[in-house]
């Protein structure tokens, strides 16, 4: 176990002015609690970046942890010496050949930082002095300062020099908790996972809602919404709630009263309309949802400006410009898109109507609309019914049988 | 009782039994009905999925369940050979495979496949340099034993893993189940395609087992007519037994990580005990054999007789693979390793668990020793 740090750099925190303070303090919160189930970790703020100290733990399962996390840029493992251009020159020799051994990877560049201004080398004499001593002690080995095989960081901070040479990417964006929360409505498909994971992606915390209409969906088709809402737990910081809707009967009722063509319409509609007030219940300031341009026929131009109407909150759809393959892609990236493939009907698809309106007129869908008098009284009825769940990073969602294993 | 007979079959441990007969009492159900019951019963079946995925270190989509080794062996080699003929029609393996993997084989030859069997040197083991010569073009599969069944042998799989890291197409299969739980494989890091498992030699219930197919490797299957373990193995699945064998195996890998050395102690104690018998042979290699296995033969003394005499003793051992003790005559395997035919068909194998002790050891030794002497006399 060669390395004994991580350095963990921030993304476009850097940017962001007087509210940066907010953002370190959230991230580091997610950061501290997604680490939890690591011993030993010690993890220490410095100026821009987090330094976590392994203590004999092995790198790759922490950046592994740290790479699901919203704004995380890039995480390093590290060899953290004394501010001392000698020992420095030692470690950065150590960290190099270990880069290179057993590999043809055969040019470096030294990336010199020095944020702590007493110490006598500057950034730029640090890459020539550092890159000479290497130099000098290896074989085969040349400067390449444009395309380096291996980019040996060397960040010279108050706390010691920390020296790396390998880097992986984070997940990017902005850390949970700083954009505010919006409702994310879950299927069960492909897409409103990755549309959660993408609000996510810019700081907002999100909540799930999914309408139920048993026994014309089953049990197993709320277990996947659970599922997937479990998967997106990896992501969000700590918890997830889904709000479970009771919507068997205004299914039943809209397809009583509504001509076929514009059951869905309608449908989708009352959808909103029940997740609007989830909203305002559980102070969101915005829905999510998967919805996608001319994917299907709910989800052309004119339908959604139909279904828009019925709410003032901001929708956010991340894949509306996505090719399906991009979002398949994401997906199987986040781990959702095995459980969203599981074969069970969802309540979009049950009652689906041989001939859905492709292009249903907003007029039309209001006027229908008003057969159903009592509508009102029914959302107001589904949204006292809601069951709501509260799923947790790393606890099962399924009734364990732990004394069978 | 002492018994000795681990690599025909294990005692299935308590807690095994006793999660079998759970599972077959409440959810009975099958895991593809629809109503809830069927539910709880797909839902314990992914669990035991995810359980033995973790303790493999592979993804729950490369478990498959089976029936036991002879299926796993059955389905990854022929199933290999039918999916991927188009491609070549040539498969190696080594002439000391398990009768399920040898007789595949056979039949595949019989319908055009041909096979090149590697030869292996006096300890049983096969050489890198040969797999490298045999291998061509057209060749598809790789198949072999990880711990032999009737010596303990190790097949290099490692370094077979490496050579076959240069030839992307042709498929890895290796058969682990003997080695399961005593002898370290890491499946991923070897680079291997394809591996059988089977419960019962963990301490697990018959008519269980896994084949691991990695992701992507696409094979015709054995038996069709249902949608079951990735449309690679149909049949109602036997929820009770594989969860019961989830647990066989993570309480197997324990004992591993916390007895290895005692299997290793035994083995010596039984070795050098072994040396001491006049007119004993040992035909398991002292260096690269597995910590459970140990096969020798006794000038002029009928085996079945021993094992009789042993009986009477409340001692058990068998001859060689339970697969074959049936046949009579000598072992196929040892006669590959070029023993000659007195010693392959007057040979005996002793196989052990983590629960045998030191002070049964002694005691088999000391009836070994007198029985011997005993027969000879009659024999003679």
């Amino acid at each position: 176990m060669l390395y004994d740090h991580l350095v963990v750099r921030y993304g476009e925190l850097s940017l962001k002015g007087k509210n940066r303070r907010h953002f370190e303090n959230q991230l580091h919160e997610t950061v501290k609690r997604k680490l939890r189930r690591f011993d030993n970790l010690k993890i220490s703020k410095l100026f821009d970046r987090l330094v976590i100290e392994l203590n004999g733990q092995p790198h790759e399962p922490v950046v592994g942890s740290l790479q699901d996390i919203f704004g995380i840029h890039s995480i390093s493992p590290a060899l953290r010496t004394e501010n001392n251009l000698d020992e420095i020159n030692k470690t950065a020799l150590i960290a190099l050949k270990d880069a290179m051994e057993n590999t043809d990877k055969r040019t470096f560049k030294v990336t010199g930082k020095r944020s702590l201004k007493t110490f006598p080398v500057n950034s730029m004499q640090l890459n020539s002095e550092v890159g000479g001593y290497l130099l000098r002690n290896t074989e085969n080995i040349t400067v390449d300062v444009h395309n380096p095989d291996v980019e040996v960081k060397v960040e010279v901070k108050d706390t010691g020099t920390y020296i790396s040479c390998q880097t992986f990417k984070g997940a990017g964006g902005l850390p949970i908790g700083v954009g505010g929360k919006a409702m994310l409505m879950l299927s069960g498909g492909i897409d409103s996972p990755v549309a959660g994971y993408l609000t996510m992606k810019r700081g907002v915390r999100i909540e799930g809602v999914h309408f139920h209409s048993p026994p014309f969906t089953s049990e197993r088709a709320k277990q996947k919404v659970v599922d997937l809402t479990q998967e997106l737990t990896r992501f969000s910081g700590g918890k997830i709630k889904l709000h479970v809707v009771p919507f068997t009967k205004i299914q039943q009722i809209i397809k009583d009263k509504i001509p076929a063509s514009y059951s869905m319409t309608i449908m989708r509609r009352v959808m909103l309309k029940i997740t609007e007030k989830l909203a305002e219940k559980n102070n969101a300031l915005a829905i999510a949802n998967g919805e996608n341009l001319g994917q299907v026929a709910s989800q052309t131009m004119q339908s959604m400006y139909a279904i828009n109407e019925v709410t003032n909150l901001p929708i956010l759809r991340p894949v509306i410009t996505m090719d399906k393959l991009e979002i398949m892609d994401i997906s199987q990236k986040i781990g959702t898109y095995e459980i969203s493939i599981r074969p069970y009907e969802d309540c979009c698809t049950i009652f689906l109507p041989s001939a859905p309106k492709t292009k249903p007129k907003r007029e039309k869908a209001i006027r229908f609309e008003q057969n159903i008098e009592n509508l009102e009284e029914l959302i107001e009825e589904a949204v006292q019914g809601v069951e709501t769940i509260i799923l947790e990073e790393g606890r099962s969602t399924e009734t364990t049988f732990e004394e069978l294993f | 009782m002492i018994y000795l007979d681990n690599s025909a079959t294990t005692k299935p441990y308590k807690e095994v039994l006793d999660t079998f007969v759970t599972v077959s009492e409440k959810y009975f159900a099958n895991p593809s009905s629809l109503h809830s019951k069927g539910g709880e019963a797909e839902n314990l079946l992914g669990q035991a999925r995810r359980s033995i995925a973790q303790l493999l270190h592979v993804t729950p989509s490369e478990i498959v369940f089976t029936s036991g080794g002879t299926e796993g062996n059955n389905m990854a080699i022929k199933g290999i050979a039918f999916q991927h003929q188009n491609r070549g029609k040539h498969l190696i393996t080594t002439g000391v495979e398990h009768a399920s993997s040898y007789e595949s084989f056979q039949l595949l030859e019989s319908q055009g496949f041909e096979v090149t069997y590697l030869p292996v040197d006096e300890t049983g083991s096969v050489s890198i340099e040969d797999l490298k010569k045999s291998i061509r073009p057209e060749t598809i599969l790789v198949s072999m034993l990880h711990v032999n069944n009737e010596t303990g042998t190790l097949q290099p799989i490692k370094e077979m893993g490496e050579v076959l890291k240069e030839h992307p197409k042709v498929f890895f299969h290796v058969d682990n189940v003997q080695g399961m739980g005593k002898v370290h494989l890491p499946i991923k890091e070897y680079g291997v395609d394809l591996c059988t498992i089977s419960a019962h030699k963990i301490h697990g219930l018959k008519g269980t087992g896994v084949l691991y197919v990695k992701n992507g490797v696409t094979l015709s299957p054995l038996f069709t007519g249902g949608e079951q373990e990735f449309r690679k193995r149909a049949g109602t699945e036997n929820v009770a037994g594989i969860v019961s064998m989830a647990k066989a195996l993570r309480i197997i890998l324990q004992e591993m990580n916390a007895k290895k050395d005692h299997l290793i102690t035994i083995k010596k104690q039984l070795l050098n005990g072994l040396k001491n018998i006049e007119d004993i042979e040992i035909n398991t290699p002292e260096d690269g054999s597995a910590p459970h296995i140990i096969n020798f033969s006794v000038k002029n003394v009928k085996p079945e007789v021993l094992i009789h005499a042993l009986d009477e003793k409340d001692i058990y051992v068998s001859t060689r693979s339970a697969c074959s003790s049936k046949q009579g005559g000598a072992s196929r395997i040892l006669l590959q390793m070029g023993l000659g035919e007195q010693r392959a068909s007057t040979a005996l194998r002793l196989s052990t668990s983590y629960d045998n002790t030191k002070e049964e050891i002694e005691l088999v030794l000391q009836v070994l020793q007198k029985e011997i002497t005993n027969l000879k006399k009659v024999m003679r």
